[in-house]
């Protein structure tokens, strides 16, 4: 009889958690916001997480969303697959309705499927992996950047029609990006017949030092490196290139168009190419978010916030349009409502990627990034 | 044979960078038969003071090679304290525990120390002066090594005779010697073990903030998490040389150096690790001891 008493309490109790915790539910709309926010690549990460309290701020100041008030719920998953899987599962066990994040590709990848089984729509402000949208798998997937092999058709074009090369070497970081990005590059090259690749290989990253890669390169003959990866490596690569007196022309991808690139590498960073998401440095709405951010942070704001911000408007918004936070309504808003955002007025094509955002090719000079158009 | 040359040298520079931290590895190993986990995030701590030291010696305008000397002093001294602290808290109560005990207590000093300088100071890359000089050689040379590569491998030779030197012939080096054979017996003869061992962890976290200065300034940028790396190839390098030997942690470092510079030059760098330690199996299949290193039978 006692054991049965005993049974009912914790049944009872048990109740009583679940029922608190959907009535909490209720009360407010829940923005998840994944992302390294500690390790290496924390200045990937933190920026979002800035943005997103600044779009939350403003959206709760001016009422909420559908009359409910927005809650940041930040995890971090330090870019690791391994660890993303659980800030994902920790998300969806705390009711998320949408998630911004996650930022490395390969960690996003990972959380995914955790989101698509539960119905909860992700949108990337930097997850550039094209396999995330093209391959159909993710259709809860959205991003306000555009995919790799954007990245890599522009390199590959740069270096053929402005630059008019024709050895290049293709040379990454073994990751999931960085690696995706190569091997588009790669392929690019091949299909043309005006250049070949002389040498295409990966690197270890975090090595203490690359010089018999950049051996290697010299001895190829190559004109031009195309590197897949981030900007601890191509830093070192570049520096060393430049140490052994080589002016071999180094063009990136926008894990290299990050201002550490340039304060690490210094005078070697001169030149080099990289590409990143379109200047939007004239659009009132980026003005105002760069604005309100160093306001808050007296600070210029990192890598990818725009596009953070931009997602984070764009996922509210469709919330607002949908009328609920219902999974189908959500994402069918995305892909029919123009949004207005600091990245122009975007939507949503059917594979997720955002209509109307893209790369420019950009240089080092006099020590900062400068657009070419 | 010019890029024979070129590879030969460069496997040789990285072997050097990773001789110098080893050195530390291996002398801390032969003393008091603890692989010390934390070594690398000294040599990081090491890197981190000088750049401290530099940022604030180059705002007062100073000489860059009394720069580079006083934050390699500074170095040295705040990575020994943290040495010297780390073995009084972290394995000096362990000193009768069972090994695995002070191995486990060593991994978490590493990442405790990483932890802390992450949000200490920064998560980012920071940007290390080059202090070295960059001498211009003549052109043959100058393509192939420039002067702070040269100044890593006469360093490395330089601390590996001293180290021989301490420990082979002074009076503490006996001491040493002493406590590696048997504790306890040392004790009993009147060597003070605990001072002994300090003095190691002391001697060895200065090499491995030597170490950081110079490898900082050859590469250029430090973050926290460059101890580790850096830690466990110097770790690998010291077992592959014998641990526990002073030469075999620099002959393991230039093997190691030299295996992956070729690997990469001749094959491919995408399976540099790979052939590295496939190569450091091998050796340890024939050698089981590394390659210096004196096969001695368990104490009973």
């Amino acid at each position: 009889m006692k054991n049965r008493l005993g049974q009912f309490l914790i049944v009872a109790v048990v109740f009583a958690f679940m029922a608190a915790g959907t009535a909490m539910a209720a009360d407010t709309i829940k923005l998840g916001v994944a992302g390294p926010h500690s390790g290496d690549l924390a200045s990937y990460g933190i920026p979002t997480i800035k943005a997103a309290e600044l779009v939350v701020k403003d959206i709760n100041a001016k009422g909420g969303v559908l009359g409910r008030q927005v809650e940041l719920l930040v995890e971090d998953d330090v870019c690791k697959p391994e660890v993303a899987t659980n800030t994902a599962t920790k998300l969806v066990s705390e009711g998320v309705h949408v998630v911004l994040g996650h930022i490395c590709s390969g960690a996003t990848k990972a959380a995914l499927g955790i989101y698509k089984d539960s119905n909860i729509p992700v949108m990337s402000p930097s997850a550039t992996n094209p396999a995330l949208t093209q391959s159909g798998d993710y259709p809860n997937f959205f991003r306000t950047i555009a995919s790799d092999d954007a990245q890599a058709r522009l390199e590959v074009d740069f270096a053929l029609d402005v630059l008019k090369l024709k050895k290049i070497a293709v040379l990454h970081d073994k990751g999931d990006y960085g690696k995706g990005l190569a091997e588009f590059a790669k392929a690019f090259l091949e299909k043309d017949p005006r250049a070949e690749v002389v040498f295409y290989e990966g690197i270890t990253p975090g090595a203490v030092d690359y010089s018999a890669v950049v051996q290697k390169i010299k001895k190829s003959g190559a004109e031009a490196v195309i590197f897949g990866g981030y900007h601890p490596e191509a830093s070192k690569i570049v520096t060393q290139m430049r140490k052994k007196r080589m002016d071999t022309i180094f063009i990136s991808d926008d894990g290299v168009k990050d201002d550490t690139f340039i304060k690490v590498a210094q005078k070697y960073a001169e030149g080099v190419y990289a590409t990143g998401p379109k200047d939007v440095s004239s659009n009132p709405m980026a003005i105002a978010a760069n604005e309100a951010h160093k306001k808050a942070y007296g600070a210029d704001p990192g890598a990818f916030y725009l596009n953070a911000y931009s997602a984070a408007i764009a996922l509210l918004n469709a919330i607002e349009q949908a009328g609920s936070t219902d999974y189908a309504a959500v994402t069918n808003a995305l892909r029919t409502k123009d949004v207005e955002t600091p990245l122009g007025k975007i939507r949503f094509d059917d594979r997720g990627d955002a209509i109307g955002v893209g790369f420019s090719m950009y240089q080092v000079k006099d020590g900062a990034y400068v657009e070419l158009k | 044979m010019d890029y024979f040359f070129e590879l030969f040298l460069g496997g040789l520079t990285r072997g050097s960078i990773y001789a110098l931290i080893a050195l530390g590895y291996t002398m801390v190993y032969g003393i008091v038969q603890l692989i010390n986990f934390a070594h690398g995030e000294i040599y990081m701590i090491g890197a981190f003071t000088a750049l401290i030291v530099i940022s604030v010696l180059t705002m007062l305008g100073w000489n860059q090679i009394a720069i580079l000397l006083i934050a390699a002093g500074a170095a040295v001294v705040y990575s020994s304290a943290y040495g010297y602290t780390m073995e009084k808290i972290a394995y000096k109560p362990l000193r009768q525990a069972p090994r695995l005990s002070a191995l486990i207590s060593a991994i978490g000093m590493s990442l405790f120390l990483q932890n802390y300088v992450l949000l200490a100071q920064t998560s980012d890359f920071l940007p290390f002066p080059a202090l070295i000089p960059d001498f211009e050689f003549m052109e043959p040379i100058a393509h192939i090594i420039g002067s702070p590569e040269l100044v890593i491998l006469i360093t490395t030779t330089i601390v590996m005779v001293l180290l021989t030197f301490l420990i082979k012939f002074t009076k503490i080096g006996k001491a040493m010697r002493a406590t590696a054979q048997d504790r306890d017996m040392a004790q009993l003869v009147g060597v003070d073990v605990n001072r002994v061992i300090s003095v190691t962890f002391i001697i060895g976290s200065a090499t491995a903030a030597i170490g950081g200065v110079l490898i900082a300034s050859h590469i250029g940028q430090i973050n926290f998490y460059i101890g580790f790396i850096a830690g466990i190839k110097a770790f690998v390098a010291a077992v592959l040389g014998g641990i526990g030997s002073i030469p075999g942690a620099v002959l393991g470092s230039l093997v190691l150096g030299w295996t992956e510079s070729f690997f990469t030059g001749y094959i491919s760098s995408d399976y540099e690790d790979v052939f590295a330690f496939v190569f450091l199996v091998l050796i340890l299949i024939f050698r089981p001891a590394g390659i210096l290193g004196r096969s001695t039978s368990e104490k009973v």
